[in-house]
């Protein structure tokens, strides 16, 4: 399946903070058809880093999506059933408008003259594309970690738009914890003197800090046991401590290539924003508590967690499910085993797929 | 209650899909189109069929997580947890039913969970094993030994059961806490049995609501 990133543009987004966005350019990806009575299509809601290239072959880059084996014929998003779109996150860097755009007031990229972005404004307008496709009510919204946050403010935002919300390891808000470990990743950056306030388009970007903090946020993603699975105290070479700083563990290296790898696709300024939405983040806010915010809600929830996540543990999953539940909402939970950490819900695609297929599709069926 | 789930042939049916004689009385009792949350439900089969046959919206809890999975799968939606703790999120009268099949014995304080079932449901479905039945007592009285028998088959060592009653046991407790039978079901195998039931019924089904609800 091959496929290509499209674009639309808007006149203008206003923001949570009456801030106006533009014009305002929205990546998105589409994969199967949308049926007569556009009542199939399921959005695909991002994590921080990702982007709308979810599944499929990129025409451009020859690359998969980052959820390309969920995504696609008779996988758990089944594209012969389904039409599945995926949208570039306000703030981003992959096609929708953020930081390193061009502001036509300036004609120069906005960087830190970009205004403060919220998980509702990305929501926003992400309904904005929808609306543009005239698309009434989605059959479902899901994703994970950020993406679930997403799903979380949808079906709460949207109520009669959304047949069914999965928020997946994720949280209804983040922790002190969580926070803290965003802060680490925007003060490398920004401890960067390559980062220069956040004016470096066109210079040499700030790559030693945006690395640090991707070289963090991969630890967060990983767990206790995966790490020692996957390179325990392993050196590269010669099989013992050479006692230099180099980086002779294999952990060390491949901190170090993924941060490396990281610096070229992604900027460091939507790295800022994008993280501070998040901490800022709270489904709560404007209502008297969770269960009140989350009664506005009519989908269908399916929340899954897993085991080994200390990022997005399973407590706050359940703070949600149990806030549903108090409203007598409809919820399905589930705590999936797995030792891979937080990089569970792109990793672990067997036990996902059969509790995504199935409960897609009796929501389909009842919706019919 | 609609033509199509007239009790006899729904009765068939379900006894079919499900092979079971309680699920049977269970879906017979059930209105169409009603809530219904089934407490230690398995891979979702009952809820299921309830979903198909009677159009209900349905819930359940479950505390083995290959059995929600499967449950989840069928697009029931089934909440990982325990039934002794599992009810107290949900507000007073959340559901029409609230079903406890075969699980009662297994819970660590039943008459708890029975009134937390009150609470949360306008009317209960309770089902049960029998201990009263003759075969357990006669395996009693022979072996002296804790009874084994089709129904009650395991080691007490490893049994799930931790609390064994008698349909005498339950009208008992139904009197003393003044709930209101509405009905009740002894089954054999699959075939209803009408005299002497604490002595003839291996499984017994409850309709109950509280007096004052």
């Amino acid at each position: 399946m091959i496929v290509e990133t499209k674009s639309v543009q808007f006149q203008s987004i206003t923001l949570d903070s009456g801030a106006v966005i533009a014009p305002v350019d929205v990546a998105f990806e589409t994969y199967g058809v949308l049926n007569s009575g556009k009542s199939n299509a399921v959005l695909i809601v991002h994590a921080f880093t990702g982007d709308a290239h979810a599944a499929g072959i990129s025409k451009e880059d020859g690359k998969p999506g980052w959820w390309d084996n969920m995504i696609g014929p008779g996988k758990a998003f089944d594209t012969n059933q389904y039409f599945v779109l995926c949208i570039n996150v306000l703030g981003g860097c992959r096609g929708t408008t953020g930081p390193s755009s061009i502001n036509p007031e300036t004609g120069a990229p906005y960087a830190m003259n970009f205004p403060m972005i919220t998980i509702g404004d990305m929501v926003r307008l992400q309904k904005m594309v929808i609306d543009h496709l005239d698309i009434r009510r989605l059959l479902a919204v899901a994703g994970g970690s950020m993406g679930g946050m997403q799903v979380l403010e949808w079906a709460v935002r949207y109520p009669d738009c959304v047949a069914a919300a999965f928020p997946i390891a994720t949280t209804a808000r983040h922790s002190a914890q969580q926070i803290a470990f965003n802060e680490v990743g925007r003060q490398a950056i920004m401890a960067d003197p390559d980062w220069n306030n956040g004016n470096y388009y066109g210079l040499k970007p700030p790559a030693r800090g945006l690395s640090v903090a991707r070289m963090v946020g991969h630890i967060t993603y990983m767990s206790d046991d995966s790490m020692k699975e996957k390179f325990g105290r392993r050196f590269r070479n010669k099989g013992a401590a050479a006692f230099t700083f180099d980086d002779e563990f294999e952990v060390e290296s491949y901190l170090r290539y993924r941060g490396n790898q990281f610096v070229d696709r992604f900027d460091a300024n939507s790295y800022l924003y994008i993280t501070k939405a998040m901490d800022v983040f709270d489904l709560a806010q404007g209502y008297p508590s969770l269960a009140q915010a989350l009664e506005r809600a009519y989908s269908r929830f399916l929340v899954i967690s897993f085991t080994s996540d200390w990022l997005y543990p399973s407590y706050q999953s359940l703070e949600i499910v149990s806030a549903l539940r108090s409203r007598n909402r409809d919820v399905a939970y589930c705590e999936l085993s797995s030792n891979y950490g937080h990089d569970a819900f792109l990793v672990e695609v067997g036990e996902q797929t059969e509790l995504i297929r199935g409960f897609l599709a009796r929501v389909y069926k009842d919706a019919a | 209650m609609a033509t199509g789930s007239a009790p006899l042939p729904a009765r068939r049916l379900i006894k079919e899909v499900l092979g079971r004689g309680d699920y049977a009385i269970i879906g017979e009792i059930v209105e169409p189109c009603s809530k219904v949350l089934d407490l230690g439900c398995g891979e979702g089969e009952l809820i299921e069929w309830l979903m198909d046959h009677k159009r209900v919206t349905g819930a359940g809890v479950e505390i083995s997580r290959e059995r929600v999975q499967l449950a989840i799968a069928r697009g029931v939606s089934v909440y990982q947890g325990d039934i002794d703790q599992g009810l107290a999120d949900y507000p007073d009268q959340a559901f029409d039913y609230v079903i406890l099949s075969q699980t009662l014995q297994q819970t660590l304080k039943p008459l708890k969970v029975l009134r937390e079932m009150l609470r949360v449901g306008r009317h209960v479905i309770v089902a049960f094993p029998n201990f009263g039945h003759w075969r357990v007592r006669w395996a009693h009285l022979v072996s002296g030994r804790a009874p084994r028998t089709g129904l009650f088959p395991y080691e007490w060592y490893d049994s799930p059961n931790v609390h064994f009653l008698t349909i005498e046991d339950f009208e008992a407790l139904c009197g003393e806490q003044e709930w209101v039978v509405e009905r009740r079901y002894f089954l054999s195998g699959n075939h209803r049995v009408k005299s002497l039931p604490n002595l003839t019924a291996e499984v017994a089904v409850y309709l109950l609501r509280s007096m004052h609800p």
